[in-house]
């Protein structure tokens, strides 16, 4: 405790959810410090009890599971399985569309826990009225995107609600994945001196959904990074680089997910921001509606964390495969203040990176 | 659009930062304020006060549309959501505004009114053709900035025939909270002002001009980008060191000094004066909010819906006010970070990130930290 300077700023204070009067609100929702504390109040108080010692602090996406040998003949790693709904709207975006980010999405939970996809079940919620074509389209592109990623789609359900009741399209996936032995990834085990390293620009897929939703036109067009990541943390776990913690910054962006791993590990970061690769379309876009791509979501883009003595080799592995070429070593963890991101700004000043508030919002005036 | 870069170039920060250093006076105070919470974002955002000279002191302004709506507004918002049938559309950081009885136009979404979210007022116009039975209320907020967008999507509306379609009009005016500030019983002390960015695109510089020639005050009208604000305070310390008080445009890339005349004559003609407004913090002003001038009454949400505003007094320990008034800072508030949050605002100031204690909490608590160690 002592290497961590006493802090005066006033720690992230979170007010209890009010159990017996609050309601659901689209916080909840928004991956920022308030879904954040729903997961922590309300679930996993309920279903740690299912699985004592199974429930652990990482707030990682996917789950370990006790070891068995999936395939009669296998080494027997580890098996990790990840669960993720997805509410997109709109269905059909540049760059992707709700089937190949149902896809990519739990196939990414399951690499970042360094597992290798196999199987993937599916639940559609369908609302009526529903155009079948757009329904075709959609399940199309799903078994597209898991061929590509080489994931087996076995088990479905499927439901249909009365008109008003969705939008459109909802898809819950689940998937079961095998781990390599001996490794062991989680958002606890970032250590003050690791390297945080990123594997390419942020803010891609937040932009372009907004700028579908909003109409807006760019000089080029902003596509998201929808992609799955399982061959990159493969490459990379080829390294043999003391690797701890992967993430994929979803929503709430990269901004938020270093905060998550901050807390969960009780440590400190320090990034320098003109190590963040945007866009130019995408910073131009941003600026443009008031946002901040370090809050805006990405699809294909990764966090590691690592020994500082690894970072070098690990960048050069990334930089090797497609979806890292444009990785870089964007900072490092710092003993303290537990739970704080801080950022030297292009301008030199300090800053702090705190969590996703709300919902990302372009400006008013 | 390829332009943010070179208005985010550290170099050129570093040889403004220095061109400061050099030419303040090391024995005096230069206190600017800026009017904008866009600029007070951008200060934060960017880290930009860390490089301005300690002798430089900036002062946070009221110009956040969020922030500046009174509680009583936002009542009378949720007060017309929850009539059946009504769709009451809104700007998303509005929702989360602090109203009274601890609710909040988020929640009373969540108890049952139909709150949404839009952002544009043409989403608005376009929710009331999707539902013809219901009457959709678009609630309007903002400065000179958002008022022509209104102003269209009503004249829109009416070339349409659209008959569900009506506004709660909340547009105010931004030289009139500029008065207000300096006119305070007990004013800040000020030397200098960063005038608007997009306000001035609309109104241009001229309006500014009064507070140059009558108050003495130095104005450089500064865009929202870190170097922008850079430059105008650069500006300021110049014309203090040269003891002089004029409107200068550090943003003449987007403003000129009549403005944009064709936005002008169009909120001229959608929109009449009110002859009083409340605003969060600055309590009532004369000729200082727009309201549908009488050829639009018939879409005034006021008057559809027969509403009226109460004036509600702010949380008794909230500082927003005087923070709005340029007397505190977001740290002074007792509040601040322990019981109002950005997750769980007890003032407006903390809702938009535009707001002060919300630029301040997001990105500046780390000072406390230096400051104690
Ligand atoms: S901290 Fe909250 S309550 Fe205090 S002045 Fe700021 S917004 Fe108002």
């Amino acid at each position: 405790m002592s290497d961590i300077p006493s802090t005066a700023a006033k720690p992230a204070y979170v007010r209890p959810l009010d159990l017996k009067h609050g309601r659901i609100d689209l916080t909840h929702g928004a991956g920022g410090r308030a879904s954040h504390q729903l997961i922590e109040t309300v679930f996993r108080p309920a279903f740690a009890q299912t699985w004592p010692g199974g429930w652990q602090d990482g707030g990682d996406d996917g789950a370990l599971l006790p070891d068995m040998p999936l395939t009669p003949g296998t080494a027997g790693g580890k098996l990790v399985m990840a669960t993720d709904a997805h509410v997109v709207s709109p269905l059909f975006f540049p760059g992707g569309d709700i089937g190949s980010l149902a896809v990519h999405g739990t196939v990414n939970d399951l690499a970042m826990m360094g597992a290798r996809p196999l199987y993937l079940s599916v639940s559609f919620i369908l609302e009526e009225g529903l155009p079948l074509s757009e329904l075709q389209r959609v399940v199309q592109s799903m078994a597209r995107a898991a061929r590509e990623a080489e994931v087996a789609i076995v088990a479905g359900d499927t439901k249909v609600v009365e008109r008003g009741k969705a939008d459109g399209l909802y898809i819950s996936t689940t998937g079961l994945g095998q781990c390599r032995p001996g490794v062991q990834l989680s958002g606890r085990l970032a250590q003050a001196g690791d390297a945080v390293l990123l594997s390419g620009t942020v803010g891609d897929h937040g932009v372009a959904i907004l700028s579908q939703r909003e109409g807006l036109r760019f000089d080029a067009p902003i596509a998201s990074d929808c992609a799955a990541l399982h061959g990159l943390v493969a490459h990379m776990l080829d390294t043999g680089a003391a690797l701890r913690v992967l993430r994929d910054p979803t929503r709430g962006g990269l901004a938020t997910t270093l905060n998550e791993i901050a807390v969960a590990s009780g440590v400190g970061m320090q990034l320098d921001e003109s190590a963040i690769a945007v866009n130019p379309t995408v910073a131009a876009a941003c600026e443009f509606m008031g946002l901040d791509p370090l809050y805006m979501a990405n699809e294909g883009k990764l966090i590691a964390i690592c020994a500082a003595s690894d970072a070098e080799r690990l960048l050069n592995a990334m930089r090797a495969h497609p979806l890292g070429r444009q990785a870089c070593h964007i900072g490092h963890v710092t003993a303290g203040p537990a739970g704080q991101v801080r950022m030297r700004t292009t301008f030199g000043g300090q800053r702090m990176l705190d969590w996703l508030m709300g919902e990302p919002l372009p400006r008013i005036c | 659009m390829k332009y943010v870069s070179e208005f985010r170039d550290p170099q050129l920060a570093q040889q403004l930062a220095q061109a400061m250093a050099n030419e303040v006076h090391p024995d005096r105070l230069y206190r600017f304020m800026e009017f904008c919470g866009g600029h007070t974002h951008a200060l934060a955002r960017y880290g930009v006060l860390d490089l301005l000279p300690s002798q430089v002191q900036m002062i946070h302004g009221p110009g956040c549309p969020v922030c500046v709506l009174p509680i009583g507004r936002i009542d009378m918002a949720i007060e017309v959501a929850r009539r059946p049938g009504v769709i009451l559309a809104s700007y998303g950081d509005t929702l989360r505004i602090p109203a009274s009885k601890g609710l909040s136009l988020m929640g009373a979404r969540a108890q049952g009114a139909d709150v949404r979210v839009v952002y544009s007022v043409d989403d608005a116009l376009q929710l009331a053709r999707t539902w013809p039975d219901r009457e959709v209320v678009f609630l309007a907020i903002g400065f000179e900035t958002t008022t022509p967008p209104t102003a269209v999507a009503i004249q829109t509306a009416r070339r349409e025939g659209l008959r569900n379609f009506s506004v709660l009009c909340n547009h105010v005016l931004t030289p009139a909270a500029m008065h207000a500030i300096l006119d305070q019983p007990e004013p800040v002390a000020l030397d200098g002002l960063v005038g608007p960015a997009h306000v001035s695109t609309i109104i241009g510089s001229r309006p500014y001009e009064v507070f140059a020639s009558d108050y003495h005050l130095p104005v450089v009208i500064a865009g929202f980008e870190p170097l922008d604000v850079m430059q105008a305070v650069l500006m300021l310390i110049r014309q203090v060191n040269e003891g002089r008080a004029e409107v200068e445009n550090e943003f003449t890339r987007a403003v000129n000094r009549e403005g944009n005349a064709r936005a002008i004559a169009l909120t001229d003609e959608v929109f009449a004066l009110r002859d009083q407004f409340e605003w969060r913090g600055l309590g009532s002003m004369p000729h200082s909010a727009l309201r549908l001038g009488d050829r639009y009454a018939d879409m005034d949400a006021e008057l559809r819906f027969a509403l009226s505003t109460r004036v509600v007094p702010d949380h008794p320990r909230c500082e927003c006010g005087p923070i709005l008034r340029g007397h505190k800072r977001p740290q002074d508030c007792v509040l601040f970070g322990t019981i109002c949050t950005p997750d769980q605002p007890t003032g407006a100031c903390m809702v938009s990130s535009e707001g002060a204690c919300a630029a301040h909490y997001r990105y500046g608590r780390h000072q406390a930290d230096e400051v104690a160690a």
